[in-house]
């Protein structure tokens, strides 16, 4: 078992290194992310610009940096809000059954007939298109996961005789929820959250490319992948790196994931 | 309970759904703060088309009022007028169907060609060297964005090497195969990470089932028992994750159809956010979701019917 949780350290460490560049970015490089100079477009990686310059002459190595901070800040808003939505609904879903529970799970059903991007695209079509809409597109969607797995483990949580034992006591609701439901069921949804963030990054990427995410001139992953498409002949990094950027998290935080549950299942 | 009550039972849950999917679209516009004609039309709005927009938006009218009217010409197969042309909304869909249909029905194929040979490898020996590789496909994998996926496709296979069209429909059947060759592949491979993982752990459990483990004690041979008894199950599994993944499927073909210049309904749908065309927005949203609707409908029925478990 000694071997395994290297993969959990691994994770954690690749994460913390994104984390310290995306804070110490403006520390990490003098170059300006939005910080255009016509004189050398499209410039080869140099010592000066170790990954060279884009269209508008930006430093391509800096704009990476910078768009760490937004796509992993969106990122992890965009799975805190639906985190707790999800998990309170789930709860109280779980716990109480009855009507709320009915009404709940065909709000549910509804949610998931909708494909993610389409729902998102219209979002932000109809709320304008930025940071706050993204969050909002995708916390709308997101709380129903976290809702199922809170639910789920509550109707079986709720059997116990722990939980029995508390209530018996006459603790109130609210206690027995917080302090003895609560802490036995919210590992899974932590552990799917650890993905989850993965697919909200992939998210503010996609409606990045499709010019419905963060407002260019911004440096964020998704918008320099579609700005680099034209020039992928010439510049293949360009729209290349940001992408292995995102596999990179999602390869840190599946190692995460997984280093999680085998943790739990000690 | 047989499979007909099963059914019957089954679409009776479909009705809060589509009530659910009408009442959200038709409150997407009322969330909008102001007039919500401004915020549509934005720089494209003329006295003409915010006319119009409050017309068919019908905003003087009591909310309930207008809830009902949109629910009315739903009924009717009616999604509206485009403001950019006058044109019907829905014949505009089913003008984009076909590219769509074929991208779909590739990337569902070029998915299962992908993960199912995987999940069957990686589930054959769990913890065996070709299990842990395996299980590296999804970790690695879940992180690629399609739109990415699909510009190093061009790449690679497009403009290095002259093997497919990077961009477009093309005319014939032949040609339509060719040109969406690169954009399934694209949404396959973004797909796979999911695909392996559930796939693999379905068939775990099939490995695990005391059919398989009486059929093994009778003396059959592994290979025996994988044919005539896993890969039945396995096929019960694959229709169920694809069902459960329809929406994101479907999604896919939205972000990738773009990456391509593919002339499908996402095409249509993002065409239409930038011409600002609200009718075609809202349409688009509500096709796709009675789609999404009518696939999982589809799946859970197939599925009652390989598996008569299901309807127990």
């Amino acid at each position: 078992m000694k071997n395994k949780n290297y993969s959990f350290y691994l994770g954690i460490a690749i994460i913390s290194t994104l984390a310290f560049i995306a804070i110490f970015a403006p520390w990490l490089t003098h170059y300006d992310p939005i910080g255009q100079n016509l004189m050398s477009t499209l410039a080869a990686p140099s010592r000066h610009h170790w990954l060279g310059t884009d269209n508008l002459g930006r430093d391509v190595l800096t704009r990476i940096i910078y768009g760490a901070r937004i796509d992993l800040s969106i990122g992890i808003l965009a799975v805190l809000f639906p985190f707790i939505l999800g998990t309170t609904l789930g709860l109280i879903s779980g716990w109480r059954g009855g009507w709320f529970d009915v009404i709940l799970m065909r709000i549910v059903d509804t949610t998931i007939a909708f494909p993610f991007y389409v729902l998102a695209i219209a979002l932000v079509f109809v709320v304008g298109a930025g940071p706050k809409s993204i969050i909002l597109a995708i916390s709308l969607v997101g709380w129903v996961a976290y809702c199922r797995i809170i639910r789920a483990a509550v109707l079986v949580a709720k059997e116990l005789d722990y939980v029995h034992a508390a209530k018996l006591s006459g603790l109130p609701t609210s206690r027995i929820l917080r302090r003895h439901v609560l802490p036995n069921v919210i590992s899974q949804a932590i552990v799917f959250s650890m993905s989850d963030i993965v697919l909200s990054i992939l998210a503010i990427v996609s409606l990045g490319y499709l010019g419905l995410g963060v407002p260019i001139p911004t440096a964020e992953w998704g918008s320099m992948i579609q700005e680099g498409q034209a020039y992928i002949l010439q510049q293949w990094w360009i729209p290349t790196i940001p992408g292995v950027m995102v596999v990179i998290v999602g390869f840190g935080l599946s190692l995460i994931g997984d280093g999680l549950v085998k943790r739990l299942n000690k | 309970m047989n499979f007909l009550s099963y059914a019957g039972k089954r679409l009776l849950q479909v009705i809060p759904a589509l009530f659910g999917i009408s009442v959200f679209v038709f409150t997407l516009v009322h969330l909008i703060p102001g007039d919500p004609a401004d915020v549509l039309l934005g720089q494209t709005a003329t006295p003409a088309r915010t006319k119009l927009l409050h017309h068919q938006l019908g905003i003087d009218r009591p909310i309930i009022v207008q809830y009902f009217s949109f629910l009315n010409h739903l009924f009717h197969g009616s999604l509206g007028t485009s403001f950019y042309d006058r044109t019907s909304v829905s014949g505009l869909i089913a003008g984009r169907l076909q590219a769509s249909s074929f991208l779909l029905i590739g990337g569902i194929v070029l998915s299962l060609l992908i993960s199912f040979p995987l999940a069957v490898l990686a589930a054959s020996k769990e913890g065996a060297a070709r299990d842990q590789i395996v299980r590296m496909v999804p970790i690695i994998g879940l992180g690629m964005p399609q739109v990415w996926i699909g510009i190093e496709l061009i790449l690679l296979l497009g403009l290095k090497v002259h093997l497919f069209p990077v961009s477009g429909f093309g005319y014939t059947f032949a040609e339509h195969v060719r040109s969406i060759f690169l954009p399934s592949l694209s949404i396959a491979i973004g797909l796979s990470p999911i695909l392996i993982r559930s796939l693999r752990a379905s068939m775990l459990e099939i490995w695990e089932a005391d059919f398989v483990l009486t059929a093994r004690s009778k003396g059959l041979s592994r290979i025996r028992v994988t044919v005539s008894h896993v890969l039945r199950n396995a096929i019960i599994a694959s229709v169920t994750v694809l069902g459960v993944n329809i929406a994101y499927l479907i999604g896919s073909t939205v972000i990738v159809e773009r990456v391509f210049a593919i002339p499908g309904t996402g095409s249509l749908m993002i065409d239409a956010i930038g011409r600002r065309d609200y009718p075609i927005v809202q349409g688009v949203t509500i096709f796709f979701a009675l789609a999404v609707v009518t696939v999982n409908l589809i799946t859970d029925l197939i599925h009652a019917a390989l598996d008569p478990r299901v309807s127990l």
